[in-house]
């Protein structure tokens, strides 16, 4: 087919018209492009260029060491220790349930764990989710082994809290714990470092009240990293502060023995420094291992501390508030001697009982004491005898002289809930009963019943400033971060030194003399004898009924309804260094319970180990090589013998 | 149809043709090329595997076709226009029952040496089919309604097939070609102004259809075009691939962040870096000059591609030429406008830069047949 040219030539015309404007159309497209370019990479180049650096480059913290907690010599309560967890990365991972269960295979998972790294992984596969916590080397290295068959599987290394101590200090460290939804609300300006998942905290303890210290400060650091989350290189680092070392008072070796010592009790037992108040101990019996609360305990051990009666969880030494009993005498006694209402000399008589208006008030000793003096009144812990310095003196002034010696209120100490403990006053008694004081309240206050509350800690302090006249305070910490903390010595607390002697005269009689209460728990190593007081207070109401019938023995008691059993002791008698005090809940008889638990203390405390028996009196002996024999073979079964306890 | 039909005074013959290759529009073919090379190198991290070897090699291939191609006359790829239009056509239908199914898209047939992708023959075929249908159609009927309902069949029977694939973003060009070649051809304005309507109506009836039962696209479709008009709305999501961009676009700013050094792409910010959205990355590492100047090399062998159809004869040739010049232009123009947030992600490749062998080696091809046209012009 041939076409007349003419026709081809007008044809060729248009298409060069309309070629002419297609090539224009493209030229303006082409122009709107190179605009819409220079709109995106010139005029608003700055923009994009933040936005590319906010996808490159994320502000990582850097979270610091914890401040580690150490003993007065230097041994080791809290630690930090590398903990390794296993990472998965969804972006890399490609079949993510098919990693999971070879890694299964090769270390144990928790299946509560990998539930929620799967709900993670499910809402974004951007950023690595943890699947294995607290992974062991050995886990790790088998996950490293068999790496090529777990794409996206990652190692991370981090510091966990350590408490290689145990139970010792679960009371007065208390343990850390990641930061709770609870712990964020009540602190108004958080840290930046609380936002970091599963950061830890103290929670209760030391841990708890000196995290200012503990924390440190976190550093920073700017990474690169791609648009998987996983971290490239790093551009700068500002390091953080570590948190500052802290120093306790307490001696590891005593803090274990106290712990041994009162084992399947329901106890206390408080050592201080006279001099200082240094605590050299501070023990609460049952206790739980702070470890299990930094892995996140268990709903049933949680449930089975909570459950236990001898309630492991509250620290008895210094929350605990218990009727002092017969321990409070001398506090009774010093505040009659000063206020002049009793001459040490004079006698009262002890029929086992005390009439006043109308009313019989006994003696714990049935039979009566006879003709008692003040010496003698505490050394054999007559009743009587204080229910007539009680009307004498009056509860005010005994009330004075309890604070003075450190009761009814509560030390400046990093611990958790310091109890006041109570000492009552007329005025106290009608504020908050709206009862009119009687005379009954004020008899059954000198023997340290009643309404007087107090803890341990503070028997341990009443009993220091007993034994050197000055305001003693406790101390905990004993240095932060290198810094000495001023010590607990106090002042002179301004007592007649008569005085003071002849109720240290008397505590020397219950410890070393016969018929005196401690007797039977003396130590008799002449340079570290003590001088002590029992206590037994009851913790029900002994009705005239039972009197009548004979009062019931505690061993025939429900355990509950026991007498609580309490000994304060200060040693060397002669030249004071340490005060103890000792409580055993619902353990019957201060003189059976109580006073050899501090007895063994003391002499732990003293000789700086197990002493020798010839420290004890011949008839304890065998008791107490037994007692050592146990003690020695729970320490090794327990620790595989930790060089620590054999000082 | 012979080659008898050209009054040919003078036409090169044996090799002697080669000289009278359109060698400019060779050497900017191979820069741009040359600049795919360098950012497939770039975006692996600084490594010719596992893109920037391969894309070599086929481009070496793609070469040796073009000349191939080239050193045959013109008229005998007219003769065999329809041939290659029904051959790319049965194949579209070969790939809805023999394809592999590929990124979300039944796209391909293994040859076992290569993956063919019929839509990618159709993109030329369709100019040339169409070239050949006006060439051969007398100038007088080309505005008459019958003969406009022909090659709007043949253009609308291969978009019926690539969308089922689906495949939106062929489906477009491939009407987009087809429109423009019938308007250099010569048909009247009207039936464009009608097509415009028509068009404006059925992207009407496209969002209508949302979620109901005559649903015409798929619902990824219809989220990347929500996600195209509003890319916020799914910033992790599908306006993440848009997102992403537009900030590795605009992050190069005058000069870029220079080479390799572009950190949304190094540090795989940039979805599908390889293939489609490896604009990003050239505008990134080498800012505004880069990217103007790969646009310029574009723009410029389009030039070369009209000058050489306006000054040529033979009607076939000029249209041809036309034709594959516009489908080039539509390749490179959709694709910058998609990764600049300026046209819906439809998955459209750069032309010669992008990853990707079939559309390589059509794409220079479609160069051969331009200079075939080009050497074997009327004299």
């Amino acid at each position: 087919m041939i076409r007349p040219g003419r026709n081809n030539a007008e044809s060729h015309r248009q298409i060069s018209r309309r070629g002419l404007i297609l090539g224009s159309g493209m030229l303006t497209v082409a122009g709107v492009l190179a605009a819409r370019m220079r709109y995106l990479q010139v005029d608003q180049a700055d923009q994009y260029r933040l936005l590319a650096d906010e996808n490159r480059i994320k502000i990582r913290l850097i979270p610091p060491a914890r401040g580690q907690i150490f003993d007065r010599e230097g041994r080791v309560i809290a630690e930090n220790v590398p903990s390794y967890r296993i990472m998965i990365d969804g972006t890399e991972a490609g079949d993510v349930d098919q990693v999971i269960a070879r890694l299964s295979e090769i270390i144990r998972l928790d299946p509560e764990e990998v539930a929620r790294a799967r709900k993670e992984l499910h809402r974004s596969r951007i950023h690595p989710v943890t699947i294995a916590e607290r992974v062991s080397w050995d886990e790790l290295s088998r996950v490293a082994v068999n790496a090529p068959a777990l794409p996206g599987v990652q190692p991370e290394v981090g510091l966990s809290r350590r408490y290689p101590r145990g139970e010792d200090y679960a009371h007065l460290v208390g343990y850390v714990g990641p930061v709770s939804d609870r712990d964020l609300e009540s602190i108004r300006a958080p840290d930046q470092l609380l936002l970091i998942p599963r950061f830890q905290i103290g929670k209760i303890g030391i841990e708890k009240l000196r995290e200012d210290v503990l924390r440190g400060n976190a550093g920073t650091r700017r990474v690169e990293q791609n648009a998987a989350g996983r971290e490239l290189r790093e551009l700068d680092r500002q390091e953080g502060q570590a948190g500052k070392n802290i120093q306790l008072t307490t001696d590891n070796a005593l803090q274990r023995y106290c712990k041994m010592r009162m084992k399947g009790e329901s106890a206390a037992a408080v050592v201080i420094d006279v001099t200082t108040g240094d605590i050299l101990a501070s023990a609460s019996t049952p206790a739980f291992d702070p470890n299990l609360f930094v892995r996140g305990i268990s709903v049933s051990d949680y449930r089975a501390l909570l459950d236990n009666k001898f309630r492991p969880l509250p620290n008895k030494t210094s929350q605990g508030a218990y009727p002092p009993g017969s321990t409070f005498k001398m506090v009774a006694a010093l505040a009659a001697l000063e206020g002049g209402y009793v001459d040490p000399q004079a006698t009262v008589r002890c029929v086992g009982y005390l009439e006043v208006s109308g009313r019989r008030f006994h003696c714990w000793k049935r039979a009566g004491h006879g003709n008692v003096d003040l010496q003698k009144s505490i050394k054999e812990s007559c009743d009587v005898y204080f229910y007539d310095l009680a009307l004498k003196t009056g509860i005010e002034n005994i009330a004075v002289m309890a604070r003075r010696m450190g009761l009814g209120a509560a030390f400046d100490l990093p611990l958790t809930s310091v109890n006041e403990g109570l000492i009552p006053t007329k005025e106290w008694k009608k504020r908050t009963k709206g009862e009119d004081w009687v005379i009954g309240d004020s008899i059954n206050s000198v023997i340290g019943q009643g309404y007087v509350l107090t803890s341990p800690l503070q028997l341990a302090v009443m009993t220091a400033r007993l034994a050197t006249g000055r305001s003693v305070t406790p101390r905990l910490i004993k240095s932060v971060d290198g810094v000495e903390t001023p010590t607990g010595a106090g002042t002179d607390l301004g007592l007649n030194p008569n005085h003071l002697i002849a109720v240290r005269k008397a505590m020397y009689s219950v410890s070393n003399e016969r018929r005196g209460t401690a007797y039977a728990s003396r130590i008799v190593e002449e340079g570290f004898r003590m001088a002590g007081k029992t206590g037994t207070s009851q913790v029900r109401n002994i009705t005239t009924a039972e009197r009548a019938q004979g009062v019931i023995r505690n061993e025939d008691l429900p355990w509950e309804r026991r007498d609580h059993a309490l000994y304060v002791n200060y040693a060397p008698a002669d030249n004071p260094r340490i005060a103890v005090a000792v409580v055993v809940e619902h353990g019957g008889g201060g003189s059976t319970a109580a006073a050899p638990v501090a007895r063994d203390i003391t002499l732990q405390a003293l000789y700086g180990g197990d002493p020798p028996l010839d420290a004890y009196p011949a008839a304890a002996q065998p008791r107490a090589r037994a007692m050592q024999e146990r003690i020695r073979r729970e320490r090794e079964l327990e620790t595989g013998g930790d060089p620590e306890d054999q000082a | 149809m012979s080659y008898l039909e050209y009054s040919v005074k003078h036409v090169p013959t044996g090799l002697s043709k080669v000289f009278y290759l359109n060698w400019a529009l060779i050497l900017l073919i191979m820069a741009v090329a040359s600049i795919g090379f360098l950012m497939l190198y770039s975006v692996a991290g600084g490594s010719f595997d596992p893109w920037s070897q391969a894309q070599m090699k086929r481009f070496g291939l793609g070469m040796v076709l073009m000349f191939t191609v080239a050193m045959i006359p013109i008229w005998f790829w007219r003769s065999i226009s329809a041939a290659t239009y029904l051959v790319a056509l049965v194949l579209l239908v070969a790939v809805e029952y023999l394809g592999t199914v590929g990124m979300g898209a039944q796209r391909w047939i293994d040859l076992g040496f290569m993956r063919l992708q019929p839509s990618e023959l159709m993109k030329i075929a369709i100019v040339m089919v169409l070239a050949a249908y006006y060439d051969w159609l007398p100038v007088g009927r080309k505005s008459r309604p019958l003969w406009v309902l022909i090659p709007v069949v043949l253009v609308l029977m291969p978009v019926y097939l690539t969308l089922t694939q689906p495949d939106l973003g062929t489906a477009i060009l491939l009407i987009a070609v087809g429109g423009l070649m019938m308007f250099i051809a010569g048909v009247h304005w009207a039936y464009f102004a009608a097509l415009i309507a028509a068009g404006a109506g059925m992207v009407t009836a496209v969002f209508q259809s949302r979620s109901t039962t005559w649903q015409l696209l798929a619902d990824y479709q219809y989220r990347r075009i929500d996600t195209f008009i509003d890319p916020s709305i799914d910033p992790l999501g599908a306006g993440y691939h848009i997102t992403q961009s537009k900030i590795a676009l605009g992050s190069g700013g005058w000069t870029g962040r220079g080479f390799m050094q572009g950190s949304q792409s190094q540090l795989n910010f940039l979805p599908e870096k390889q293939t489609d959205f490896i604009f990003t990355t050239l505008a990134e590492e080498f800012g505004f000059l880069g990217a103007t100047s790969l646009l310029t090399l574009y723009a410029l062998i389009v030039f070369f591609c009209v000058i050489s159809a306006l000054s040529n004869r033979d009607r076939f040739s000029s249209l041809l030429i036309l034709g594959l010049a516009a489908n080039f232009f539509l390749y490179f123009a959709v694709n910058m406008a998609m990764v600049m947030g300026l046209a819906p992600v439809v998955g459209v490749p750069l032309p010669l830069v992008s990853y990707g062998g079939s559309a390589m080696l059509v794409l220079l091809i479609g160069f051969g047949l331009v200079q075939s046209a080009h050497v074997h012009r009327p004299r």
